[in-house]
C-alpha cells in the first residue's frame, strides 16, 4: 500500500482491508450470537443440561491462553516499534506457540465429544456449540498461519520503525481472533 | 483499442446480443403458456420453451464474460493475447455446439435426444439447468479449458493485476464446479446437494468474482480514479462475497433431506449475502462520484451504476425476502423464487456484460465513444428494460404471494392449478411488460446501427 492510500486511513492500526474484514467477521458472528440466543431462549433446559457436559476448565484455560498471546503480539508490535526485528519475531513466535496450545486443547475438547457420539445433529446446543468452536477454530488456525508469515519476515529483518504495517495487519487480527473467543466462552460455557 | 487481440472480443459480444434475444423470445412465449396453456403446443411444450429459455440464458451470458475476459485481459497483463486464433476457434466451437443443442432440444423429443447423445454411458441429464447433453457438456468443458489457457498464458508473461486475479480466480471457479455437472448420485438428497455446487456456487459465489472484476475495470476506465483505491474495494467485495456466499449455499439445504442445521448456516450466511452487494452499489457511485474526468461514453456509465443498484435489489433484497428458513417455508419453489432469480440475473449479470459491452464495442468499432444519439437510444433501451424487468419482479412477487396465501398460509388449502388462475391477472402482466422489455432489447440492438457524429479514436 502507497502513503497515498494509507494517509487516508490515519488511525486505524495495520492495513485498512483487514478492519472491513474484522467487521465482517465480527458481523457474521454476531449474528450467529443472537441465533444461539434466539435458539436457548426456546429450549432452555435443554441448553442447559447440555451446557453440563462441557469442560469449563479447559475453556477457562483456553481463555487465559489467547489474552496472554495477544498481550505477546502487543510486545511484538512495541518492539518493532524500537526496531528489534529479533524480539518482535520472538514475541509472535511465542503468541504463535500459545495458539498451538489452544489448538491442542481444543482437539481434546472435539476428541471427547466426538467420542461420546456427539454430532451436529444431536440438539441444537452442540450445533451452536460444535459450530460455533470450530468456525473460531478455524480462525485460529488462519491467525497462526499469519502469523507465521509475519515472523518469517521479521526474521529477516522485513519490518522497521516506519514500515510494520504487516505486523499490525496480523496483531490486529489476532486481537479479533482472541475477543470473539472472550465472548464465546462465557455465552456458551458459563452463561445459564 | 490497445491491443490487436482485444478485436476477438467483438465475435462474442455479437452471439451473446443474439442469443440474448433468442431467450427473451422464448421467455414471452412460456410467458403465455402461463395463461394458455396450449399456445404453440405441441410444437414448443413449456418444459422445452422453459429450457431454452434459462440454457440460453447461461450460454449468452458465458459468451459475454468470454467476451469480456478476452478483451480485458490484454489491457490488464499490457500485452497481447496468447492465442487470438484459439480464441475464434474456440468462438465457432461453442457457439455451433450451442445452436446444435438447442435444435436439439426443440426438434427431437428430450428422451430421444438422451438416447442419441450418449445419456446411457452416463447419465447427466434431465436436471433443471444442466439439461444438456452428455457431449454438449464435454464440449464445454473443452471449451472452458481452452479459454482457461489462452487467459492464464496471457497472465503469466504480463503484467499481474488485483483486477485480472480476480477475474481468473472467478473463471477458474466457474469451470471447477461446472464439473459437478457430472456427479449425478442416484440419491436425490446427494443429487440435489450437489447440484447446487454448480447452481449456487456460481451464481452466489464465482460468477460475483467475474462481476466485480468487470465492473472494477469499466470503473477504472471511466472515472479515472486510482487503481489502487478500486483494487481495494474489489477485495473487500470479493472476501465477502466468499464468506457468506458459500456457506450461504445452505439456505438452499432446508428442505432436501439434509441435515436441519442447515436452517441456521443458510440463514445467517445467506442473510449476510445482500452486504456484498451493497458494498458494490456504493462502490459503483462512489467511484462514479470521484470521477477525476468525464469519460465521452455515458452510457456506459449509466450501465455500471445500473448494475449496482439492480444487483443489489434483485440478488440482494429480493433474496434476502426468502431467504430465512421460516419464511422460506411457505415460498419455497413459488412465484417468489421467480420473481428475484428475475432481477438477480437482469441486474447482475445482464448489466455487467452489457456494461463491459457497452464499453468496449465503440472502442472495438474504432472511436472512444458512440454518436450522442446512439447513446441517447441506448440510454431509452437501458429504461425500457431494467423498469420492465421490476415490474416483472413486482407481478410476479404479486403472484407469489397469492400463491402463498391461498395454497400454503390458508387453514384451507386450494389446489396448485386452481391457484394459478387465481394469480392468472399477474401473468397477462407480467406478459405485458415483457413485450416492453423485448421493446427495450430491439431498441439497444438499433443503436448500434444508429450514426452520427462520433468522438475521436480511444
Amino acid at each position: 500500500m502507497t502513503t497515498d492510500a494509507r494517509n487516508q486511513y490515519e488511525g486505524l492500526p495495520g492495513d485498512f482491508a483487514i478492519w472491513i474484514f474484522i467487521l465482517a467477521e465480527m458481523l457474521a458472528f454476531g449474528v450467529l450470537f443472537v441465533a444461539y440466543a434466539f435458539a436457548r431462549a426456546h429450549d432452555v433446559a435443554l441448553f442447559n443440561a447440555s451446557q453440563e457436559t462441557l469442560n469449563r476448565t479447559f475453556g477457562a484455560i483456553n481463555t487465559m491462553v489467547l489474552i496472554t498471546s495477544s498481550y505477546f503480539v502487543v510486545r511484538a508490535v512495541n518492539a518493532i516499534k524500537c526496531d528489534l526485528s529479533r524480539d518482535c519475531a520472538w514475541w509472535l513466535g511465542m503468541a504463535w506457540l500459545l495458539g498451538a496450545v489452544f489448538i491442542s486443547i481444543k482437539c481434546v475438547e472435539f476428541y471427547d465429544k466426538f467420542s461420546a457420539g456427539i454430532t451436529l445433529s444431536t440438539n441444537s446446543f452442540y450445533m451452536f456449540y460444535l459450530a460455533l468452536t470450530f468456525f473460531h477454530f478455524m480462525h485460529v488456525l488462519m491467525g497462526m498461519i499469519i502469523l507465521a508469515v509475519v515472523i518469517v519476515k521479521a526474521r529477516r529483518g522485513g519490518y522497521s520503525s516506519r514500515d510494520h504495517t504487516g505486523v499490525e495487519t496480523a496483531a490486529s487480527f489476532w486481537h479479533m481472533v482472541d475477543l470473539l473467543w472472550i465472548i464465546l466462552f462465557p455465552l456458551i460455557y458459563v452463561i445459564r | 483499442m490497445q491491443y490487436k487481440s482485444q478485436a476477438v472480443a467483438k465475435p462474442y459480444f455479437i452471439a451473446a446480443i443474439g442469443l440474448f434475444v433468442g431467450q427473451i423470445l422464448f421467455g414471452l412465449i412460456m410467458g403465455l403458456q402461463y395463461v394458455m396453456g396450449d399456445f404453440l403446443f405441441p410444437a414448443i411444450p413449456f418444459n422445452i420453451a422453459r429450457m431454452v429459455h434459462t440454457n440460453l440464458l447461461i450460454v449468452w451470458l458465458l459468451f459475454g464474460f468470454m467476451g469480456a475476459a478476452y478483451y480485458l485481459i490484454p489491457e490488464e497483463t499490457e500485452n497481447e493475447l496468447y492465442s487470438p486464433k484459439l480464441a475464434i476457434i474456440t468462438f465457432w466451437i461453442f457457439l455451433i455446439a450451442g445452436a446444435l443443442t438447442i435444435v436439439g432440444y426443440l426438434l427431437v423429443p428430450y428422451a430421444r435426444l438422451a438416447e442419441f447423445t450418449g445419456n446411457n454411458i452416463l447419465a447427466t441429464m434431465g436436471r433443471e439447468f444442466l439439461e444438456q447433453p452428455l457431449v454438449t457438456k464435454i464440449g464445454i468443458v473443452i471449451v472452458a479449458l481452452s479459454f482457461l489457457f489462452n487467459i492464464c498464458m496471457t497472465l503469466l508473461k504480463g503484467r499481474k493485476t488485483s483486477i485480472s486475479l480476480v477475474l481468473v480466480l472467478g473463471l477458474l471457479g466457474l469451470a471447477v464446479f461446472f464439473l459437478f455437472s457430472f456427479y449425478n448420485p442416484s440419491n436425490l438428497v446427494l443429487d440435489k446437494y450437489y447440484w447446487w455446487w454448480v447452481v449456487h456456487l456460481w451464481v452466489e459465489g464465482v460468477w460475483e468474482l467475474i462481476l466485480g472484476a468487470i465492473l472494477a475495470f469499466v470503473l477504472i476506465k471511466v472515472t479515472g480514479v486510482d487503481r489502487e483505491v478500486i483494487e481495494k474495494w474489489l477485495y473487500v467485495i470479493v472476501t465477502m462475497t466468499l464468506i457468506t456466499g458459500i456457506i450461504g449455499t445452505g439456505h438452499h439445504y432446508y428442505w432436501i433431506g439434509t441435515p436441519e442445521y442447515w436452517q441456521w448456516w443458510g440463514s445467517v450466511f445467506s442473510a449476510l449475502e445482500p452486504i456484498p452487494f451493497f458494498m458494490m452499489t456504493i462502490f459503483a457511485f462512489n467511484m462514479v462520484n470521484r470521477r477525476r474526468r468525464e469519460h465521452p461514453n455515458k452510457a456506459a456509465v449509466l450501465w455500471a451504476l445500473g448494475t449496482g443498484v439492480l444487483a443489489f435489489l434483485g440478488a440482494g433484497v429480493w433474496g434476502f425476502l426468502h431467504t430465512l428458513a421460516p419464511v422460506n417455508y411457505y415460498t419455497h419453489g413459488t412465484q417468489m423464487t421467480a420473481s428475484h432469480g428475475h432481477l438477480a440475473f437482469y441486474g447482475a449479470y445482464v448489466c455487467v456484460v452489457i456494461t463491459m459491452i457497452s464499453y468496449a464495442m465503440p472502442i472495438l468499432r474504432g472511436r472512444a465513444a458512440n454518436s450522442n444519439t446512439a447513446q441517447v437510444v441506448e440510454m431509452w433501451s437501458f429504461w425500457l428494460m431494467s423498469v420492465s424487468i421490476v415490474f416483472i419482479t413486482l407481478f410476479l412477487t404479486a403472484a407469489g404471494i397469492v400463491q402463498v396465501w391461498l395454497q400454503r398460509y390458508s387453514d384451507t388449502p386450494m389446489a396448485f392449478m386452481a391457484v394459478q388462475d387465481k394469480a392468472a391477472i399477474f401473468y397477462w402482466m407480467r406478459e405485458g411488460a415483457g413485450v416492453i422489455f423485448l421493446i427495450g432489447l430491439v431498441t439497444y440492438i438499433a443503436s448500434f446501427f444508429i450514426k452520427g457524429e462520433t468522438k475521436a479514436a480511444a
